[in-house]
């Protein structure tokens, strides 16, 4: 029980992720409006930034902002700060994931006004017609 | 289909729950993640860029080159959104805006019919005469020029707390779009055009790329800022520090025209007419 409680507290956040990243996924997989499929790629991208944010987690370490002047003492040690280097790469992900949205949407658009229905099974029947 | 797709959904996250068990345990100070490059990091970015900040020092020094091309990669989607869904042509004269009265929907319909005005529940928009909310308007107009404000003390305090040209970007792109939606896309094109943001994103992205060539032409490798030093007559970590501050501006401005751009561009569908 106490090794149970205890495996529940140190990976439930990756069971969090992952939950979030299977809704994505599925919306990506079985929806069958891009709409849709657009939101469940969204999903899907923030589960990976959640991810990637916790993993720069320390017990007991602060923000990576050194503290500095006369208060502060000269070298910083690694262990009082959180790792900076997955902030990094999340915050430029969340940009990029905004723009690239903003891409599939007028892909999006495109399509609406090519086929006139955002539905997967109607735009390729239409396909096939033609 | 839905049930393969449940299946896989299913088996994936299974096995991403069983490869759980051999992860670092939550905050773990000892993870792999925070062993290698990361001490060195936070040890050394005052020492050697000046900046207390340590997401900012590896955002725009150590880590230079990416964030470069992340910038050139919402540059490339800004300007996608727009060659997909840009149109030039005027619209075609013989359709006609409604709104319905009751819920603030607009329809367009093909033809002018007579009988929706007769109803007494829709009115007869065109491009002069856009619906307006009193309220919406103050107070939007009221705070875009505090939000626009602290974007800047975003962009140009991220040294010392967070902040940077991503962050500061996006609200300041977040400002004007408020602009569009609370007022119309008209007037928000009117104080900064579309030709303008265009601009503005390449001339984000020039800044960047600039800085680094700079460095280049003065001797050193690219993106390598304590090459600037000769330039601002600071001692070289001085340097790195303002050399960071520069390419965040870039960044800044970069995100900001992109951000707004996309929107234009999907919400009025690429007529930049009227918008949502």
């Amino acid at each position: 029980m106490e090794d149970a409680l205890q495996l529940i507290i140190s990976k439930y956040n990756y069971w969090i992720y992952i939950t979030l990243m299977m809704i994505g996924l599925w919306g990506v997989i079985a929806k069958n409006n891009l709409v849709k499929k657009i939101v469940g790629m969204s999903i899907f991208q923030t589960a990976i930034i959640l991810f990637f944010v916790s993993m720069g987690m320390k017990k007991g370490a602060t923000i990576p902002i050194l503290l500095h002047g006369h208060a502060a003492h000269s070298s910083p040690h690694a262990a009082e700060y959180i790792n900076p280097l997955p902030h990094v790469l999340m915050l430029t992900a969340i940009v990029v994931a905004v723009s690239t949205l903003g891409v599939a949407l007028a892909l999006a658009v495109k399509v609406y006004r090519r086929y006139g229905t955002l539905e997967e099974d109607e735009i390729l029947e239409q396909i096939r017609k033609s | 289909m839905k049930l393969l797709g449940l299946a896989i959904v299913a088996v994936t996250g299974a096995f991403l729950i069983w490869a759980t068990g051999e992860f670092p345990d939550w905050g773990d100070p000892h993870s792999p993640a925070s062993l290698h490059v990361s001490p060195r990091y936070i040890e050394k970015t005052l020492e050697e860029t000046s900046v207390p900040n340590a997401v900012t020092s590896v955002l725009a020094d150590y880590r230079g080159y990416d964030t470069m091309f992340e910038t050139t990669v919402i540059f490339a989607a800004g300007v996608s959104c727009f060659i997909l869904l840009r149109l030039f042509g005027k619209e075609e004269p013989d359709t006609v805006h409604y709104r319905h009265l009751l819920t603030g929907l607009t329809i367009r319909v093909r033809r002018k019919r007579e009988g929706l005005e007769q109803l007494g529940e829709f009115e007869r928009m065109d491009s002069v005469w856009t619906p307006h909310d009193l309220i919406l308007r103050t107070l939007s107009r009221f705070l875009i020029p505090f939000i626009q404000l602290f974007a800047l003390y975003v962009i140009a305090h991220g040294h010392h707390s967070p902040g940077g040209g991503f962050q500061g970007g996006v609200i300041l792109g977040a400002s004007l779009i408020l602009m569009a939606i609370s007022q119309d896309m008209k007037s928000a094109l009117d104080r900064l055009g579309e030709r303008t943001l265009a601009m503005l994103s390449a001339i984000g992205v020039s800044v960047y790329a600039g800085t680094g060539a700079l460095c280049l032409v003065l001797g050193s490798n690219f993106l390598d800022y304590a090459a600037l030093a000769e330039i601002f007559r600071v001692d070289p970590v001085e340097a790195r520090s303002l050399g960071i501050f520069l390419v965040e501006v870039g960044v800044g401005i970069a995100v900001m025209a992109t951000m707004i751009l996309i929107y234009h561009n999907l919400a009025s569908q690429g007529r930049l007419d009227e918008g949502l």
